[in-house]
């Protein structure tokens, strides 16, 4: 761990597993006596799904212990109990909030001019990365966002300088400046998660570039759901040039016989047409591969659980993601 | 309850079927919506219907391979359909479609007042859920020129999947909350009596919120709503109507997922939501499964003939010279009832034979791993929900960006043998 407290965004496609790797990486964090806090800012409760437990409240509440006796806090922001916490505790408004409440200003706030939605939950997640403790220590060590998906990300995160620029002055605005200059500063870092297919990496490629450019700093590429290479092409070749021995092969494995029609023999155009689709994967993985490349970020590789993501893969990925990522 | 109980959707009847004119393609992020949306426009084109796909955010290259690339937010004729129908596509620009609507609405001045508004401005660029309310408001623009006889869309990657379906009811509530009314009462209180009270929460509201928001910002968004005001009622009308006619007996939901746990769950979620909203749903679009030409032969028992020849290799490269022969000892041996067969084959195995079939059965195991998850998945949805009518798209290796690769997804899609049954 650098020393510096940090906040991990983490976005990605639709369905490149962002909540997962988000919370390998909360566990991974975790490890050896840290405390980290995993928040998720899109009602979907994806993480209370993933390590099988109740819905999440709007309350930081331990989900997990990580490898070496450490914890891992969760928390579901809502905007609307945000912005009630918010003006409670910069204004003690609480009960102005609850009027608010009652004419709709609070919808109103959190759902028609979204932008200050969007303020509300990262500034929630700025405000647990700052909060310390009466002796001046860190409450948590990391706190690791479930971000929005690569194709909002950037809006959700610079939101905050738009929305300063609206309310040009007054609290809002001055909140908004405070989150803006947490999440550009060193102290927080944007983590792309990736497939390697040709969709998720364009809109990787394409994300790096916007985060840039809006001066967000991005940490790392997560590469999930890497299947193995078992083949390759030349391999293959040898292979399909003899279709005879591949049939006596498999004879000589006990699948059957290897003459013309037998059990063995019928299996070897059906293996090779798969392994066929496995040589082309492959290159097709080595041109995105060549792409996120360019990206010069630090990147790592998650394997495909075959299973699915139940808890124990879910240590399983934090494992690997601890080997490879300097914490 | 497994899934090759599920009945089979039928997708051509569902495109050929004059009565179906809107068809909403709707399921979690990243399981290929937009993919599927495109195909079925070239089906349905190509057997005679005049189509338009309304896309929110495609790919790419998908994209340009309806030659929509260029955003000019009305629908284009595709080129290179084959068949009697027409097909349209167009992507939908939320900003473009919010500011046609003020233009459309608001006179010259009034206009300008609310297209130069900073809170506008923010709020059309793209503000979650803007994209929901002018998916919708898109929907009923074309479905109201009445020029398709089909409108095929596909829904925004929304945080729930769901958002577009609230949206006019947001919108409802939102335009009908006692904060818009206090917004916009100097401009709306007539009577004397609400007047006073008005006014009270009126001073007590900006007080409040001019501390919390600025003055600034609070003077933005009060002119807003009040230039908004004329047309946020048509806006909501809009809205409604649009939500009527996604219930309306013309109207088809497909859910499409991927066989994997989330996809599925979040489908499972529509097709409930979709039930309690009396939403008609067509069926369920499986896309991305896999597929085995050897299905018979298991996992296990491939990792198993697999070890078998990693030993035989690693004997032969011990007995050199000798492998041959020994090779065909082991296969006469080893082959039980096929013995005939098996010396009636090559005579023995090289080496090279022998590494290449262990990794194609290593190959082959863990293809049959991938099923076997894929069915646990799509069988514990079947069970939930097995009045669903299912299709199934076979994975492919690749990206499809052309109008080949549209229909090639399409043959799948409408095939009515499950694959590799």
């Amino acid at each position: 761990m650098s020393g510096l407290q940090r906040l991990h965004v983490v976005t990605g496609k639709g369905g490149t597993g962002k909540t997962t790797v988000a919370a390998a990486l909360a566990l991974a964090l975790a490890a050896d006596g840290r405390r980290t806090l995993l928040v998720e800012v899109e009602g979907r409760q994806g993480i209370a799904q993933l390590f099988e437990t109740e819905p999440l409240p709007y309350e930081e509440r331990r989900i997990a212990s990580a490898p070496g006796g450490g914890d891992v806090f969760a928390l579901a922001i809502d905007a609307e109990q945000a912005l009630l916490d918010y003006l409670q505790m910069f204004y003690r408004m609480g009960s102005a909030g609850r009027a608010l409440r009652r004419l709709g200003a609070i919808d109103f706030v959190t759902t028609i001019a979204p932008g200050l939605r969007d303020v509300l939950l990262t500034g929630k997640a700025c405000e647990a990365a700052r909060r310390q403790d009466k002796h001046g220590r860190h409450v948590y060590d990391a706190v690791v966002m479930d971000a929005p998906p690569t194709g909002r990300i950037t809006r959700f995160l610079g939101v905050n300088a738009e929305v300063a620029g609206l309310a040009k002055a007054g609290p809002i605005h001055n909140h908004a400046r405070s989150v803006m200059r947490v999440l550009t500063s060193a102290r927080t870092a944007v983590h792309l998660v990736t497939l390697l297919e040709d969709m998720p990496v364009q809109e990787t490629v394409d994300g790096v570039a916007e985060l840039r450019e809006a001066g967000l700093q991005v940490g790392a590429a997560v590469v999930n759901m890497v299947r193995p290479a078992l083949m390759d092409e030349a391999e293959l070749e040898r292979a399909a040039a003899d279709p005879a021995a591949l049939a006596a092969a498999l004879s000589a494995a006990g699948l059957g016989g290897a003459s013309r029609g037998a059990r063995a023999e019928r299996l070897v155009a059906p293996l090779l047409r798969q392994a066929r689709e496995h040589t082309e994967r492959l290159a097709l993985e080595r041109t995105q591969r060549a792409a996120l490349a360019r990206l010069e970020l630090p990147q790592y590789e998650l394997p495909l659980l075959t299973e699915g993501v139940d808890l124990a893969g879910l240590y399983r990925l934090s494992g690997e993601l601890g080997k490879q990522w300097p914490l | 309850m497994s899934l090759d109980t599920a009945p089979r959707l039928d997708a051509d009847a569902l495109l050929d079927d004059p009565q179906t004119r809107i068809v909403v393609c709707c399921g979690a992020g990243g399981v290929g919506k937009t993919t599927t949306a495109a195909a079925l426009g070239v089906r349905a084109a190509e057997r005679g219907r005049r189509v338009v796909v309304l896309t929110i955010d495609p790919a790419k290259r998908l994209a340009q391979s309806m030659g929509i690339d260029a955003l000019d937010n009305s629908p284009r004729q595709v080129e290179g359909i084959e068949g009697p129908g027409e097909l349209y596509a167009m992507m939908l620009d939320m900003k473009r479609t919010f500011d046609e609507i003020v233009e459309a609405h608001a006179e010259g001045d009034r206009a300008r007042a609310i297209l130069e508004n900073p809170f506008y401005q923010s709020l059309s660029a793209g503000f979650a859920g803007t994209q929901e309310y002018m998916a919708m408001e898109k929907l009923g623009q074309l479905r109201a020129r009445d020029s398709w006889d089909l409108i095929i869309v596909d829904t925004p990657p929304s945080r729930s999947a769901l958002d577009f379906l609230d949206a006019p009811k947001r919108l409802g509530s939102f335009l009908d909350g006692r904060f818009i009314r206090l917004l916009t009462a100097p401009a709306k209180a007539g009577g004397r009596a609400g007047m006073k009270f008005l006014n009270v929460g009126m001073s007590m509201m900006t007080g409040t919120l001019g501390k919390l928001l600025g003055a600034s910002l609070l003077r933005d968004v009060q002119t807003f709503v009040a230039a908004m005001d004329t047309l946020f009622g048509g806006f909501r009308t809009r809205a409604e109507a649009t939500y009527r006619l996604l219930q309306a007996p013309g109207t088809a939901f497909l859910v499409v997922a991927t066989p994997e746990r989330d996809a599925l769950r979040e489908a499972a979620y529509f097709v409930e939501r979709l039930e309690a909203d009396r939403m008609p749903l067509a069926g369920l679009v499986l896309n991305r499964v896999h597929e085995s030409g050897a299905a018979q032969l298991s996992a296990e028992r491939a990792l198993a003939a697999a070890e078998t020849l990693d030993e035989r290799g690693v004997d032969d490269a011990g007995s050199g010279a000798k492998s041959a022969g020994a090779a065909g000892t082991d296969t006469a041996s080893t082959g039980g009832t096929d013995t005939a067969d098996t010396t009636g084959g090559t005579g023995g195995t090289d080496s090279t034979g022998t590494e290449g079939a262990a990794a194609l059965l290593r190959l082959h195991a863990e293809r049959m791993q991938v099923l076997a998850h894929e069915r646990r998945t799509r069988d514990r949805f079947a069970a939930l929900h097995p009045e669903v009518p299912v299709t199934q798209v076979t994975a492919l290796p690749g990206d499809v960006h052309d109008l080949a690769g549209l229909r090639d997804v399409a043959e799948l899609l409408t095939a009515q043998e499950a694959p590799g049954a």
